[in-house]
């Protein structure tokens, strides 16, 4: 039998619909939980790594010698004591756990220190000698696939192309555009850490931060030549991900560490080397003409999109796909032609972060949806819902959006919530806040709209899955349940997620989420806005299968019931590599903002006034949870639009601390008013449709939006720093 | 590493002349971020925190090096509006419970908040050793990028200040709204008796500086006898010859022109808002 979200009703509370206190809450915000980074052991001893200063370098040679003589040095490792597979990736195999001759990246690790102290590793790390043959990076990425080709097969990572209805149109209003993304940082406020547990049988037990157990593991193994049963990995306290710990950092490290030393290894980067040690989002540069009726109706789009993989491949070709085949936006058009290309450079390895090629793509379409309008003169939400997708229209892949699409309800909800009052006298409103720049003179308030559309779950026929285990027993007379699966705890609240899940399907209150490992089978990523759908899935699911032993007992004396499932979402395919035409994803989701902002025009400086947000979600499991990923989505999105950048020059990163690197404080935020749709998703676990990403998508170009609207001016690139508004 | 705890200035003095080598540390919100990177690893840490005499400030307006910001702002803030004004734009409250306008003169970065102000109002360092004290202007204290007048064994002991003669404001340039590091920064002080202004930029020269053409324009030009409304013309110039005060560079915070362009402007309004402080003040006195 299948539920409907309304006949979902439990006698226990805490269930789904709810929002229960999530246990980690308080302890967070007291500085009380435990990150991965305050791991300890008896008799640890400490990893640090050295790393290249050059973008692009020949090693000529390693000394470890002097390294080795400081006392309380117990190793120094190179890419000689790797004793499994040298290489690794999350798609291609193509970055090594330690460099052998050559460094594609400024940061690339060469060498590992293990010593008693920190600062013991550190001071023998400085005396690894590393003699280097200084190449000329490679760091354009327009121009990367001609230029010195930096892996065996070239500079081009993946091609998509998309190729719909007929080139060969003509329209009443074309306009074209040249926009740029700046590569944005994840950002996460725990930075990468873990500790490495030597067994006596030449396993090792690996407690980390990361978003992906079961990939770390196989990578692992594969580079310490070890069967994988022999790698344990464990989830430790994460500090936020948002993609960036979904490559290894020092997974392989510690653990080489580990075992050569036959002593636990603790790592933890400090936040200057995190800037190097994980991907960021890739930089991107991408080509647009859009061509309309009189109307309004877009009759073609066509673009040509690139994204900076930087050094290594990481997720670059699924990032390409995902720019590519949601390059147009929410909107019906029947003739389309992308060619997205993801390519290496010298750059900085990006991969994963939250919006995950929709983001690059959704500032420019939506930029181009705005001079449209103008073009038109129309006004900017009259456009987009002229054009607006519904449910059954067709993608640009050729796949039919077969659940609600409600694009245009989106855009009309933000559109018709109250404007907030005019420009502040409060100079803590105003722009600059108490820096005290502005009393109100060259403030000019703008308003502006976007709208986005992200896939959920992992596409392209990849094997989707999730693992959940729930075991009843009697506890002091009544039901308990515990669930365990493999599927991390990165601070969204999957925690409470399964608890209410459990809660709800078993109408056992007592529910306990056991520490996720490697010890069930695998959880599947946290990205992807996946986990509610796929672990959630495999959770409710587990659950179907404990219900029908329960069999509506509320004691069964000394019995456990015990099942373990997996769980997958409907198949996605493959796109053709030539006309990019397939079922390519699982389910879209959508969300709406319109920003309203005053920008000092002399100074150039922004205030985002409000940020309204309506976004469908399918059916709110904790309502609060889901308004707080629209809230964090929304700040990432902002950040990107007004401060965030990781700001490179000939390959070397010129800003790598918080103190340069700037994310939106809570002066920055504005409070938000969100409405959240609850239309279901009759494939999906109760309806649901995943959260996380949409919101990152539309906020940026809302935001921009305003800024021009503010301003005047056409504002091409994010973030849109001071000088872009005063021409200085 | 060795912790040196005085609980005397004395002590600290003596201490500092044994081991010039030593860091002096108060809020520790610039040094212990060094030490925590690896970019300075000294000998000894010299903790001035357990040390009465630089904690506290007095009628005269002798402050501590060791009074945090954020007993600047509530102490402080009616007879020193411009202090003030730049204490509240430095971090986060925490930073401002922890930092100090000594550690500000000790680390003598360029982007330090509180320098333009100290030059623009006339400040004095007082700093010591056990040799004795002397005092330091101001303008004669900033050496280069985050280089001091201070001697090997001297400590920062205190900065005097007037109670504002006049208006006075700050103004500062980040791509945040809050807990951002100067892209440059403007302090402006009036001194309707003198007939004089204190003008002084952050954040856009190798040392904080002040802007002295600009302060010879405005005295030759402001009639602070009976106040009246300023011609833009006036400000323009003013923004103009602040700007050519700077010599800033290109880096990640921001481009040298723009950091011109934004001292033009903040010069301008700041003029603005003071003088008009200054008029509404005759007018309340009328």
């Amino acid at each position: 039998m299948t539920l409907t979200p309304a006949e979902l009703t439990s006698a226990v509370s805490g269930g789904i619909g709810t929002s229960p206190q999530r246990p980690d809450g308080n302890l967070k915000v007291r500085g009380e939980f435990a990150y991965a980074s305050d791991l300890w052991h008896e008799d640890m001893i400490w990893g640090a790594t050295l790393r290249s200063p050059h973008p692009y370098a020949r090693i000529t040679s390693v000394d470890i010698t002097e390294a080795l003589k400081v006392p309380g040095v117990y190793a120094v490792l190179t890419h000689l004591d790797v004793p499994g597979r040298n290489l690794y990736g999350l798609e291609h195999k193509d970055q090594p756990v330690l460099a052998v001759d050559v460094v594609r990246y400024q940061g690339e690790p060469i060498a590992l220190v293990g010593a008693d102290h920190p600062e013991t590793a550190r001071r023998a790390m400085k005396k690894i000698v590393v003699t280097y043959d200084v190449l000329e990076p490679v760091v354009d990425m327009e121009t990367a696939v001609d230029d010195t080709p930096l892996h065996p097969g070239g500079n081009l990572v993946r091609h998509v192309p998309i190729r719909r209805g007929s080139r060969d149109v003509t329209a009443d209003v074309v306009v074209t555009g040249r926009y740029e993304v700046g590569m944005q940082d994840q950002a996460f406020l725990g930075p990468e850490s873990g500790l490495a547990v030597p067994a006596g049988d030449g396993s090792v037990d690996l407690y980390i931060a990361t978003q992906w157990l079961h990939v770390d593991r196989s990578q692992v193994a594969a580079a310490l030549g070890l069967p994988e049963e022999k790698v344990r990995l464990t989830l430790s306290g994460v500090g936020g991900a948002f993609g960036g710990r979904e490559d290894l950092s020092m997974q392989v490290h510690a653990c080489l560490l580990a075992l050569h030393t036959g002593k636990p290894v603790k790592m933890v980067y400090n936040r200057e080397e995190s800037f190097y040690g994980h991907v960021h989002r890739h930089p991107a540069v991408l080509y647009y003409e859009h061509g309309a009726d009189h109307t309004g109706k877009l009759v073609y789009v066509r673009t040509k999109m690139y994204l900076d993989g930087g050094a290594y491949a990481s997720s670059t070709p699924a990032v390409v796909a995902n720019a590519a085949t949601l390059g147009v936006g929410p909107y019906e058009v029947d003739n389309v032609t992308v060619d997205a290309y993801g390519v290496y450079t010298n750059n900085p390895p990006c991969g994963a972060m939250r919006g995950f090629g929709a983001v690059q793509a959704g500032f420019a379409y939506e930029s181009q949806m705005d001079k449209l309008a103008e073009a038109l003169g129309m006004s900017p939400v009259d456009v987009r819902v002229r054009n607006a997708m519904t449910e059954g229209s067709v993608m640009p892949t050729g796949q039919v959006v077969d659940s609600a699409a409600p694009v245009a309800q989106l855009l009309k909800l933000v559109q018709d919530k109250p404007l907030p009052a005019g420009t502040s006298t409060d100079i803590r409103e105003l722009p600059g806040g108490v820096s005290n720049t502005t009393h109100g003179e060259g403030v000019v308030r703008g308003v502006g709209y976007a709208v986005g559309i992200k896939n959920i779950c992992f596409s392209e026929g990849y094997d989707d899955y999730s693992t959940a285990r729930v075991r009843v027993s009697m506890v002091n007379g009544e039901l308990a349940a515990a669930v365990h699966t493999a599927a991390c705890e990165v601070g969204q609240g999957l925690v409470t997620i399964m608890q209410q899940i459990v809660r709800t399907e078993l109408g056992i209150e007592r529910v306990t989420v056991l520490p996720m490992d490697t010890t069930i089978g695998n959880g599947g990523s946290t990205s992807a806005s996946r986990q509610t759908y796929v672990t959630g899935g495999a959770v409710k699911a587990a659950c179907a299968l404990v219900r029908e032993k329960l069999a509506g007992r509320t004691d069964i004396g000394d019995e456990v019931i015990d099942e373990t499932t997996e769980w997958r979402h409907r198949a996605t395919e493959a796109i053709d590599p030539e006309t990019g035409q397939g079922n390519a994803h699982v389910q879209y989701g959508f969300a709406a903002h319109r920003a309203v902002v005053d920008v000092d025009v002399e100074l150039g400086l922004v205030r985002v006034v409000a940020l309204d947000c309506a976004q469908d979600v399918g059916r709110a499991l904790n309502p609060q949870a889901v308004v707080g990923q629209i809230q964090g989505g929304s700040a990432q999105g902002l950040g990107l639009a007004v401060m965030e950048e990781i700001q490179t020059s000939g390959g070397k990163v010129r800003n790598p601390s918080f103190t340069d690197y700037l994310i939106p404080t809570v002066l920055d935020m504005p409070p938000m008013s969100i409405d959240v749709l609850e239309l279901a998703d009759p494939h999906a676990p109760y309806g649901i449709r995943g959260v996380g990403e949409p919101p990152t998508i539309s906020s940026t170009p809302a935001i921009v939006a305003a800024i021009r609207a503010a301003t005047g001016l056409a504002l091409t690139r994010v973030p849109v720093r001071p000088e872009h508004l005063t021409g200085t | 590493m060795d912790f040196l705890r005085p609980e005397t200035l004395a002590e600290a003095l003596a201490l500092k002349a044994e081991r010039p080598d030593a860091v002096p540390i108060a809020g520790g919100t610039d040094v212990m971020v060094e030490l925590n990177f690896d970019h300075r690893r000294p000998p000894a840490l010299l903790d001035l925190t357990r040390v009465p005499e630089l904690q506290r400030w007095d009628e005269g307006l002798r402050i501590g090096a060791g009074v945090p910001y954020a007993r600047i702002i509530a102490e402080l803030g009616d007879r020193l509006p411009g202090l003030a004004m730049a204490s509240r734009t430095v971090g986060s409250p925490q930073i401002r419970n922890r930092g100090t306008v000594g550690g500000n003169l000790g680390a003598a970065s360029p982007a330090g908040d509180t320098h333009p102000v100290l030059l623009a109002s006339d400040a004095v360092v007082e700093v010591a050793s056990a040799r004795g004290s002397r005092m330091i202007p101001a303008t004669e204290f900033y050496l280069g990028v985050k280089r001091n007048a201070l001697e090997q064994d001297e400590l920062i002991v205190a900065v005097h200040l007037k109670p504002a003669a006049g208006p006075q404001q700050f103004s500062k340039v980040g791509t945040r709204n809050a807990m951002v590091i100067a892209v440059c920064s403007f302090a402006i002080s009036l001194f309707p008796a003198e007939k004089r202004v204190g003008a002084a930029v952050g954040s856009a020269a190798p040392t904080p500086r002040r802007a002295r053409e600009a302060e010879e324009f405005l005295a030759s030009e402001l009639d602070f006898s009976s106040p009246k409304p300023l011609l833009d013309s006036v400000k323009r110039e003013f923004g103009e010859l602040v700007s050519r005060a700077a010599s800033p560079i290109d880096d990640v915070r921001g481009s040298a022109a723009y950091r011109k362009h934004a001292l033009a402007v903040m010069a301008r309004r700041t003029l603005g808002w003071a003088w008009q402080e200054l008029i509404d003040g005759e007018r309340a006195c009328a």
